[in-house]
């Protein structure tokens, strides 16, 4: 067992841990954030998805002692208390989740590649290279696009016309946001 | 699945490292990005008894350029090299490359010199290493040395590296104003591996081909550098004759493997197809800025 010392969501935080005990399973089973969620815990899906020193990183392929010393944001750092983050309000209003098990991967995914990145959603084919990173199988990726580029609009400040984007009506479903 | 037990190290230097894996063997692996390993790892197909961590070794990260080439430091990670930006046709062609390798997240933890370590034979940057000849650099205890890609891959999943030698390094060739480059890739869905993929390079004088530098992904049991293929160009007019004739050699030169959705005679096709094109498009590059200056 190893005692390591690291940053989560902005707190200082210390955990014992074996060394084959990954990123993930220290979040989940030894922090109590069960946000992050593991799906196939070999790389694949994404949905463990959080922020290593600011970058998207896979929590299943990371090794907790790997991030001694390192600073690691999860969904639950992403609201500001009981204020949404934006990317968390665009994908409850452009309908990008059904069941939500991918959801927190997706959030974390576009929190990084919208941070390097904050035009991102201005050319559309690498924005569909970064999403293609995690897997979702109940939305089809449409809502979860229209939410990526509605959130990116917002972090840039520009207002964002949700009944535009539904009128494009890409997925069929009309009618505005919930 | 869980990874099997195994301890933990992360030495802060090389020579500490090489100690290690003196001490260790063959029971120990080298841990950088992990992306590959690590899956491995959980699905109980490698059980080191130790890992060694080398990202906390000083001095094995980033990109040093001198004017004949480019040493990049064992943590380069995929993404520094999609974000490649010196002044040479070799960082275009990285930036080429690396938006193949697997996804963002993976390449912000993954390294190139791991994936000349792991050694997969559909892997891009060993394509890329094997037509350029890189040199692969080793730590030992004797101390150092340099190892070819031509000498470096020795079958899938195996290379030249002894169970007591750090990768620290690999020196790549810089290509020179003028020097074209082009990849290509064909896979089955957008989440597979490389079915076939070409990397090129391409200088003319005289409007005749002065150097090229043909790269191949799973073309065979190792990345492949279609020698034969860049012989048949050399002192030509990089036209459709020469282009057709040189694709169809490095088809040849090919050795692939049958797998379920690729026959011999498919990937053959496929990477003539891309080689083609690779070419191609590479020497009407070269032809235009060549025309340019």
């Amino acid at each position: 067992m190893t005692d390591i010392e690291l940053t989560v969501n902005g707190e200082p935080r210390r955990a014992t841990v074996e060394p084959r005990t990954s990123l993930a399973d220290l979040l989940r089973d030894g922090l109590g954030l069960t946000g992050t969620t593991l799906g196939c815990e070999h790389g694949v899906c994404g949905s463990c998805t959080v922020l290593l020193d600011g970058a998207a990183v896979r929590a299943c392929l990371t090794l907790a002692v790997q991030a001694a010393g390192h600073e690691v944001r999860t969904v639950e750092g992403l609201a500001d208390g009981d204020r949404l983050h934006p990317l968390q309000e665009a994908f409850a209003a452009e309908h990008a989740l059904q069941c939500g098990f991918c959801t927190p991967g997706f959030l974390m995914l576009l929190a990084g590649a919208l941070a390097a990145e904050p035009e991102l959603d201005r050319d559309e084919r690498r924005l569909d290279q970064v999403l293609a990173s995690n897997l979702c199988r109940c939305t089809g990726y449409v809502g979860i696009r229209r939410a990526a580029a509605h959130a990116a609009a917002r972090l840039r400040g520009e207002a964002y016309d949700d009944r535009e984007a539904d009128e494009d009506g890409e997925d069929g479903v009309p009618g505005g946001s919930v | 699945m869980k990874p099997a037990y195994f301890d933990y190290v992360a030495p802060p230097s090389v020579a500490e490292t090489v100690s290690l894996l003196g001490e260790h063997g063959t029971e120990a692996s080298v841990l950088a990005g992990g992306q590959s390993l690590l899956i491995e790892m959980r699905y109980r197909r490698r059980r080191p008894a130790i890992l060694i961590d080398v990202n906390r070794v000083a001095g094995l990260s980033g990109i040093a350029l001198d004017p004949a080439s480019a040493r990049l430091g064992a943590l380069v990670r995929h993404a520094d090299l999609e974000r490649a930006r010196f002044a040479d046709p070799l960082a275009a062609l990285f930036r080429l490359v690396a938006p193949n390798v697997a996804h963002p997240p993976i390449r912000a933890r993954g390294t190139f010199a791991g994936s000349l370590a792991w050694a997969h034979p559909a892997a891009e940057w060993c394509a890329l290493a094997a037509a350029l000849n890189a040199e692969v650099e080793l730590r030992g205890p004797y101390g150092e040395r340099r190892v070819p890609a031509g000498a470096w891959f020795l079958g899938p999943f195996t290379t030249a590296r002894l169970p007591d030698e750090l990768v620290t390094g690999v020196r790549l060739p810089r290509l020179g104003p003028g020097t074209a480059v082009r990849f290509a890739e064909h896979r089955r869905t957008h989440a597979s591996f490389a079915l076939a993929a070409v990397v090129v390079a391409v200088r003319l004088a005289a409007e005749r081909v002065a150097w090229v530098r043909i790269g191949l992904a799973n073309a065979a049991d190792v990345p492949l550098r279609a020698v034969e293929a860049e012989a048949v160009l050399i002192g030509e007019r990089a036209g459709p004759g020469p282009i057709a004739e040189a694709a169809e050699v490095a088809g040849t030169e090919a050795d692939p493997v049958e797998e379920p959705y690729a026959s011999v005679p498919y990937r053959r096709h496929v990477l003539r197809t891309l080689v083609r094109r690779c070419l191609t498009e590479a020497a009407e590059a070269a032809a235009a800025e060549a025309a340019n200056r």
